[in-house]
């Protein structure tokens, strides 16, 4: 197929030059099969417009950097291949619900605030010293928390997330997996000290259980069910006796 | 003026680095350290590892046959007291790794379970399913929140080192964000970059590999050693590049020519699928050459089969691959053969570093991929490298700290002159030049491709003598770059052309180390000189920079103490 082709529309915006991002048109060869959208955008980079700004860099879907709108859907771009586009054109803008410094670049300082806001380390009241050894741990533990370790911080589920987009003072899907994670590692001893971020009123309870981050998310992880598993959590230590609210 | 100023600051937000910086709060809580990464550090390289990470975890395992396996593999060009040295440190920062909450894979009785990997004579590779360094990673930037000492420059691209007195007193950083070129003062600073596959075409690192700190320390002065020493990893999926675990041959996956036949009987019968990723991509590259490679639309490849391992232990160790598998190939490897070939994947040569990391310049440590203490040698094990990260990033950031304690502030004032210099320097060369007329990728691609051609598994000197001239043409060619993007926000043009700077500054060691070692050792492969030559060559290259396209060449000797060299078979 020495000549097929695709069209890409990127959006494009530089804060120096333009007061609103616009949509540019880029017709390139598709040359492979396996192509897919990242491709095409090193493509544009390399030969048409070297301008074009975007993140990316293990294009195996592990680093999360190169999320982007894919017609109107949270991808990672360096996944979502071509063949299922055309011949159709393929629209590639920057995630929703957050800033764009740049073309299809975002600002995500604000998740890396809320990261850090929910403590998310091992808390112990005594650490164990290293010559004690490892903490005893079976897989079947493991799997209770391991889904929500597999959050690459790609932010697909806060671009799907309505609630996000209306109030970005919510503490949203990925976050609250990784509160998830840590409160349900059987080596941590944190909850407590999580708990005023998670039940804030901008915490848990601000979600409506749409459910579309766990819909997005290229890692299988289900943040919808953390949020829900820690409102049930914030519940319980209401109406549970003082001893047992561990 | 006025600098952010640290005591030590960390170039670089990998395992390596984020593990050098932790240690140095640790070391001394009132050290202020700083970390600069041109990338948010959760997506650093470190994050595609796979396998895991060796350490002497179990009574049947001994530091002794860790320290041998990794000797043998470097094909004697390990330092054998950094080996030793190694091995100790590394189940310590595996327990560590499990304090700060790493998901490792367990035993049934819940103790931290451990695979076969290749080279390796007994189990002792450590993993979290087969997204080993993704959880390691995650684990240590998290970790690393909780430490008020360390301060972040994230998305922010060091483009020299400052040296005043030959002293390492700091950086110069754009703020890619803003264009803002930056002064970051520092009494020490610690290099960890990572490693430099981008200059090969067919490799299993991500876009930032670039380079970046074994290029700044070569222009500072530093040696760049071995770097000749470049691992090929046998199992990458043809046209991505994308890594296939070694953890699948270590889970009991088979490699398989064209003909069904498990070919490596002929190369390492002793090891066979476990053989060490030199002799075994070299193995492949021969079947290839004797017609007895699959023919795909991405070039030859071979078949790596998972499928009489069964579905539940694929899903338990294997998680990864198979959705690799299923979204970058479109086949189930529960049903389906994996197409592989031989990929770069590895840069066992690096920034001259002892040790505790300490770099001939004072104040300047490397640690990880881009530093070269020792332990690598010829040819990394697989499953060395991850603990390399904590082992060697722990003590730079330990011997760092330790240095900043004593060492007099950094005066500011020929700080402000060198930052305008240099500041100037990058916006002649790319902001403000006007009239460029080649290419940044154009530039690239045919680095790759020659680097490809000219440096890959086997070497001749006719070959690397053409890549030697071709890399001096583009360096030419590069004089004359064309910068379209005359933006201050995020302007990953100027980033691409700074890289590709630096990526040709590394390819040409590579090449002039490789043109000068006419011996076959570890991943450095001489068609015209196919035997090992002890006495020419059990020593180190240095490669120093100078004026001149080449680099100028030196050698060290290697230490050797309990492990003489011996004939390398498996």
């Amino acid at each position: 197929m020495p000549d097929k082709r695709i069209t890409i529309n990127a959006t494009r915006y530089d804060p120096e030059h333009d007061e609103q991002p616009r949509l540019q048109s880029y017709e390139i060869p598709f040359y492979d099969e396996s192509m897919v959208v990242l491709d095409a955008l090193n493509y544009i980079k390399s030969h048409v417009d070297g301008s074009l700004s975007y993140r990316w860099s293990c294009r195996m879907g592990i680093c999360g950097s190169c999320g982007m709108m894919v017609n109107g859907t949270p991808k990672l771009t360096c996944n979502a291949f071509l063949r299922d586009y055309w011949p159709r054109p393929v629209m590639v803008q920057p995630l929703n619900n957050f800033p764009i410094i740049r073309d299809l670049v975002i600002d995500m300082d604000d998740f890396m605030h809320k990261l850090k806001s929910i403590k998310p380390w091992i808390i112990r009241k005594q650490e164990m010293p290293l010559g004690a050894g490892e903490h005893r741990q079976t897989n079947e533990q493991i799997d209770d928390f391991r889904q929500f370790s597999e959050c690459i911080n790609c932010m697909l589920c806060y671009a799907a997330c309505p609630v996000y987009g209306l109030n970005n003072e919510f503490l949203g899907p990925a976050a609250t997996a990784l509160a998830r994670r840590y409160n349900l590692d059987s080596r941590d001893q944190g909850v407590k000290q999580r708990l005023p971020v998670l039940a804030d009123s901008e915490g848990v309870w601000e979600c409506s259980f749409v459910g579309e981050c766990s819909v997005v998310c290229p890692k299988g992880v289900d943040p919808a069910k953390a949020i829900q598993q820690t409102k049930l959590d914030t519940t319980m230590r209401f109406v549970l006796p003082y001893g047992t609210r561990e | 003026m006025e600098f952010e100023s640290y005591d030590v600051l960390v170039v670089g937000g990998g395992l390596a680095g984020i593990r050098a910086a932790i240690a140095a709060v640790e070391a001394n809580p009132r050290v202020k350290v700083g970390m600069v990464s041109k990338v948010y550090p959760m997506r650093s390289h470190t994050v595609s590892a796979e396998g895991g990470a060796a350490a002497v975890m179990t009574p049947e395992d001994s530091y002794e046959t860790h320290a041998f396996d990794t000797i043998k593999g470097s094909d004697y060009l390990a330092d054998q007291d950094v080996v030793e040295a190694f091995v100790r440190e590394a189940p310590i920062e595996i327990t560590q790794m499990e304090h700060w909450g790493c998901p490792w894979s367990r035993n049934p009785d819940g103790t931290i379970a451990v695979r076969p990997f290749g080279g390796m004579t007994t189990w002792r590779t450590v993993f979290a399913a087969d997204k080993s360094g993704f959880h390691m990673l995650h684990t240590v930037f998290q970790t690393s929140l909780k430490y008020p000492q360390i301060t972040r420059h994230d998305e922010a691209f060091v483009t020299k080192l400052l040296i005043e007195d030959s002293r390492c007193v700091g950086v110069v950083a754009l703020d890619i964000r803003t264009g803002r070129f930056d002064a970051i003062t520092a009494k020490s600073v610690i290099l960890a970059t990572g490693g430099l596959g981008r200059v090969y075409a067919f490799t299993t690192n991500g876009n930032i590999c670039t380079g970046d700190g074994m290029a700044l320390a070569y222009r500072a002065g530093v040696g760049l050693k071995d770097m000749e020493m470049v691992q090929f990893h046998p199992t990458g999926l043809p046209f991505t590049g994308i890594l296939i675990t070694e953890a699948v041959r270590g889970e009991g996956g088979y490699l398989l020519n064209n003909e069904g036949e498990r070919f490596l009987k002929r190369y390492v019968p002793n090891k066979m699928e476990l053989g060490p990723r030199d002799i075994i991509s070299r193995a492949m590259i021969t079947e290839f050459d004797e017609g007895r490679g699959f023919e795909g639309p991405h070039g030859k490849y071979m078949h790596l089969d998972v499928r009489h391992l069964g579905e539940e232990v694929i899903d338990r160790k294997l998680p990864f691959m198979r959705e690799l598998g299923r979204e970058f190939v479109g086949i189930d490897i529960v049903k389906d053969p994996i197409p592989v070939r031989p990929v770069q994947h590895y840069m066992m040569g690096g920034v001259d570093a002892d040790i505790s990391g300490a770099t001939p310049i004072l104040g300047l440590y490397a640690a990880g991929e881009c530093a070269n203490v020792g332990l690598n040698g010829g040819n990394r094990l697989g499953s060395n490298s991850l603990p390399e990260c904590l082992v060697f990033g722990a003590a730079a950031g330990r011997a760092a700290a330790h240095y900043a304690s004593s060492a007099r502030p950094v005066t500011t004032n020929p700080v402000d002159a060198m930052l305008w210099d240099e500041a100037h320097r990058v916006e002649a060369a790319y902001l403000e030049k006007k009239g460029g007329t080649e290419r940044i990728a154009d530039i690239r691609e045919e680095m790759q491709k020659d680097m490809d051609a000219g440096a890959g598994v086997f070497r001749t000197r006719d070959g690397m003598s053409r890549l030697a001239r071709n890399l001096g043409g583009l360096r030419e060619r590069f004089e004359k770059v064309k910068i379209e993007d005359s933006s201050r926000t995020f302007n990953t043009e100027i980033l691409a052309a700074m890289e590709l700077d630096f990526m040709l500054e590394v390819s040409t060691t590579i090449v002039f180390s490789a043109l000068a070692r006419e011996e076959s050792r570890g991943a450095h492969a001489r068609r015209d000189f196919p035997e090992r030559d002890d006495a020419k060559f059990l020593k180190h290259t240095l490669a120093f920079h100078t004026n001149a396209l080449a680099p100028r060449l030196e050698y060290r000797d290697v230490t050797i103490t309990n492990f003489k060299p011996q004939a390398r078979t498996y």
